[in-house]
């Protein structure tokens, strides 16, 4: 991830270490000298996310990263980094809370993450890679993604991603974009009027309501033009599993030993968190009998489920907080006991 | 002779500041010293959240305007990232001494090449008048209303003697703008921590002591005698460290 | 052993090499351009005192990188042969390095690869290589990939140091090839 961001053109990076994602930092701390760029530890989270709204205002391509209890501390400049429209990556390796909790994996923060964290009525776009060459391409993607829409930009990973060894391939970045040229920047007002970047919107009166409606035109083109997701198997699934991240890597190894078993088990991996692909779910619901949630907390995830399902399809639900991971053989034998449950049910109609 | 015309580095716009008030003097201040060193156009400023939030309005020139107490973060990173350019913050004492606390002295302590003015007038002015962490030794205000010091509020935190122990500190000087000598120093106090910045020099942070005879409950009179008489004395005025 | 994908777990005390096994394993599957994932573990999973690592080498995609039922173990330590033999696929494989571990597995389903791999590394004059001589007998015996793919692993792990270092790490793999032995399962 550090080095993808150094090959989008990252030249800022601000953390402060909290573990899992130590590696990143300290990567970076020696990476971006050699490139130019500029590394600060930052004496918190909240100055470090203070230090990449001033960077973004500036210009640079700048990301932080950090893990849960951390990024609860930037939520205070992430609100305000989306409402001033500034670009930026922040970088989330989930680890088990409430409250200090442990630094074994999790997926607890996903409400924080999709859903706000910070005051206000803002968006994030929050992408869940579940490799690490998925991690790779989408830190590159999300620098441009941040750029074209003026907005921040959250990977949510967790500590077993960042504790995972894969061989990536080192792509070069390439702009997957045409990107808008960054009219904000505050550079000096050499030959033009000075600009100012801000939050506080006293006058007019309603000139908040309006900045907020722009906000809400731009969250809905994005949620127009931007969804990925991966489909597995769903075409004939009768249990289709709805799951990100590492979740949904462990449970495409339960839908192949389902599937060796002659139950039609598939997947649905959301990569895009925010916004939502709803349609995948949508199709899924009419053609599947059941569904099955599995995520690394006490049912976050599963209410975006259940509000694209849209009660067209019973939503089963496998998942833990505070550290607890699902293997393929519990999520097997969770799909095994709803394709029981649900061949007792057809006997019974017959 | 002074120059008695208005400085192109600040707006037409009318200020919203109480009669009385110094951040109308500090902003001239501030603006002139802009305007002398020719760097309007590669001058940048951070607004903090406090009564001067709105300088966007009234500085012609770049500004962002930062989440409380964060300036001296936000300037690290636009500094760091145009190191040519002139970034200066503005802050009161509730930003800078109280929620920015740990944001000041972690960049006043990496020598950031920053210009820091910091006012400090004792309260928190726009919340209307509760106790700053510069408040007084037994002085009222509608969160400490048997006076500073009874409750367990502690002693004022004096920034400059604060400060002054950390290595990385290029400048420190406390002034005022109580007096017209006062404020030709605050002025000559300035131009220096500007200029720092532009030879490189580091981290460089003027104090000026203010008045808010809204929010002190005085005259605009009163307000002058009191940072003359007792503000003064709980706040020395002086350089505290000079490493330029 | 499912064909498809071989599940491996290396434990032991921390600071025995652990990682590196595992990151040489992983290196040369991908030399032969086989899909791997590789974790080290952490938190609860280091009660006992074992650190481990977890390498799975695959034909096809890795889903889980998490292993529950490993298909092979390279056991540094006492401590570590408890807790994983329970845990191994039926007709699993153990390599264990006996210097440190005194005990035979208990199962009779498991094929056992035996190497004195601290003594061996000491005559050869580094205690630190242990780690190697384990993987020249673990892939001597189980021929999940060439040992020529092995050896350019080393060589790549250690190119950035000195080439004295690349030199016995080479003599620990040979040296843990020739020197183990390999007992199949004696049910069989």
């Amino acid at each position: 991830m550090a080095e993808a961001a150094v090959q989008a053109g990252c030249r800022f990076f601000a953390g402060y270490p909290i573990t899992p994602q130590n590696e990143v930092p300290e990567y970076m701390s020696k990476r971006m000298p050699q490139v130019g760029g500029v590394f600060v530890q930052a004496e918190s989270e909240i100055a470090a996310i203070n230090m990449i709204f001033g960077a973004s205002a500036a210009g640079a391509r700048c990301m932080t990263s950090s893990s849960s209890p951390g990024v609860s501390l930037k939520q205070e400049g992430i609100s305000y980094i989306a409402a001033a429209e500034l670009p930026c990556l922040i970088a989330n390796m989930q680890r088990g809370g409430p409250g200090l909790g442990n630094i074994r994996a999790s997926q607890a923060d996903y409400f924080q993450a999709v859903k706000g964290g910070g005051h206000g009525d803002y968006r994030l776009i929050v992408l869940a890679p579940a490799s690490l060459q998925e991690l790779y391409n989408l830190t590159m993607n999300a620098f441009d993604w941040a750029d074209y829409y003026r907005n921040p930009v959250m990977i949510l990973g967790d500590g077993i991603l960042g504790q995972m060894a894969e061989p990536v391939e080192i792509l070069p970045y390439e702009p997957i974009l045409e990107l808008p040229e960054k009219d904000f920047v505050l550079d000096g007002c050499k030959g033009r009027k000075p600009r100012v970047v801000k939050t506080l919107i006293l006058k007019p009166a309603d000139g908040l309501i309006a900045h907020n409606e722009h906000l809400q035109e731009k969250y809905k083109r994005i949620e127009s033009e931007l969804s990925l997701c991966e489909e597995y198997q769903t075409t004939d699934a009768e249990i289709v599993i709805a799951a990100y991240g590492i979740t949904a890597r462990i449970a495409k190894g339960a839908v192949r030993m389902a599937r060796a078993k002659g139950i039609a088990a598939g997947l649905i991996r959301p990569i895009t968190l925010w916004p939502f692909p709803n349609e995948p779910f949508i199709s899924a619901a009419k053609t599947a009998s059941q569904m099955l949630v599995v995520e690394m907390s006490h049912g976050q995830f599963i209410e975006d489920v259940k509000l694209a399902v849209n009660g067209q399809c019973p939503v089963e639900f496998l998942g833990k907080g505070g550290g607890w991971y699902p293997t393929e053989e519990i999520i097997l034998e969770k799909i095994e006991s709803m394709a029981a449950a649900s061949a007792t049910a057809v006997k019974g109609k017959l | 002779m002074p120059n008695l015309t208005r400085t192109e580095v600040l707006t037409d716009a009318q200020t919203h500041y109480c009669p009385g008030c110094g951040h109308g003097i500090i902003h001239r201040l501030v603006a002139e010293v802009i305007d002398e060193l020719g760097i309007r156009e590669k001058t940048i400023g951070t607004a903090p959240v406090g009564c001067a939030v709105l300088l966007y309005d009234y500085f012609n020139c770049d500004i962002i305007e930062c989440a409380h107490g964060r300036p001296p973060a936000v300037a690290t990173g636009m500094k760091r990232v145009q190191p040519d350019k002139i970034v200066f913050t503005y802050q009161g004492d509730g930003d800078l001494a109280a929620i920015g606390t740990s944001e000041t002295i972690h960049a006043a302590n990496r020598g950031e090449n920053i210009t820091v003015i910091f006012v400090n007038n004792a309260i928190y002015g726009m919340t209307g008048g509760q106790m700053a962490p510069t408040t007084l030794t037994g002085m009222f205000s509608t969160t400490s209303q048997d006076g500073r010091g009874e409750h367990g509020e502690g002693p004022p935190l004096k920034v400059c003697e604060l400060l002054s122990s950390l290595e990385g500190v290029c400048y420190l000087e406390r002034t005022a703008v109580s007096t017209p000598k006062d404020v030709i120093s605050a002025k000559r106090a300035i131009k220096k921590a500007f200029q720092n910045q532009i030879d490189g020099k580091g981290f460089s942070l003027v104090e000026v002591l203010s008045m808010c005879p809204t929010d002190w409950k005085l005259s605009t009179a009163k307000a002058v005698d009191f940072v003359n008489n007792e503000m003064k004395t709980a706040f020395p005025l002086g350089v505290y460290v000079d490493r330029s | 052993m499912d064909r498809e994908q071989t599940k491996i777990i290396i434990a032991g005390f921390g600071g025995q090499g652990i990682v590196v096994i595992g990151n040489i394993i992983a290196r040369a599957a991908v030399i032969e351009d086989k899909n791997v994932v590789g974790m080290v573990s952490y938190g609860a999973e280091m009660r006992g005192g074992t650190a481990n690592a977890a390498v799975i080498i695959s034909t096809e995609e890795v889903a889980s990188p998490i292993i529950t039922h490993p298909d092979a173990a390279i056991i540094l330590n006492q401590p570590s042969l408890e807790r994983f033999e329970p845990e191994l696929e039926p007709d699993g494989t153990v390599l264990l390095n006996t210097s440190m571990v005194k005990r035979q597995p208990q199962r009779t389903d498991l094929t056992c690869i035996k190497v004195n791999a601290t003594q061996i590394a000491h005559d050869i004059g580094n205690l630190r290589v242990a780690n190697i001589v384990c993987v020249g007998a673990f892939i001597e015996h189980t021929k999940l990939l060439s040992m020529d793919s092995i050896e350019q692993a080393v060589k790549d792990l250690f190119s950035n140091k000195k080439a004295a270092l690349v030199e016995i790490n080479l003599k620990a793999l040979h040296a843990g090839a020739e020197l183990s032995s390999c007992l199949l399962p004696v049910q069989n």
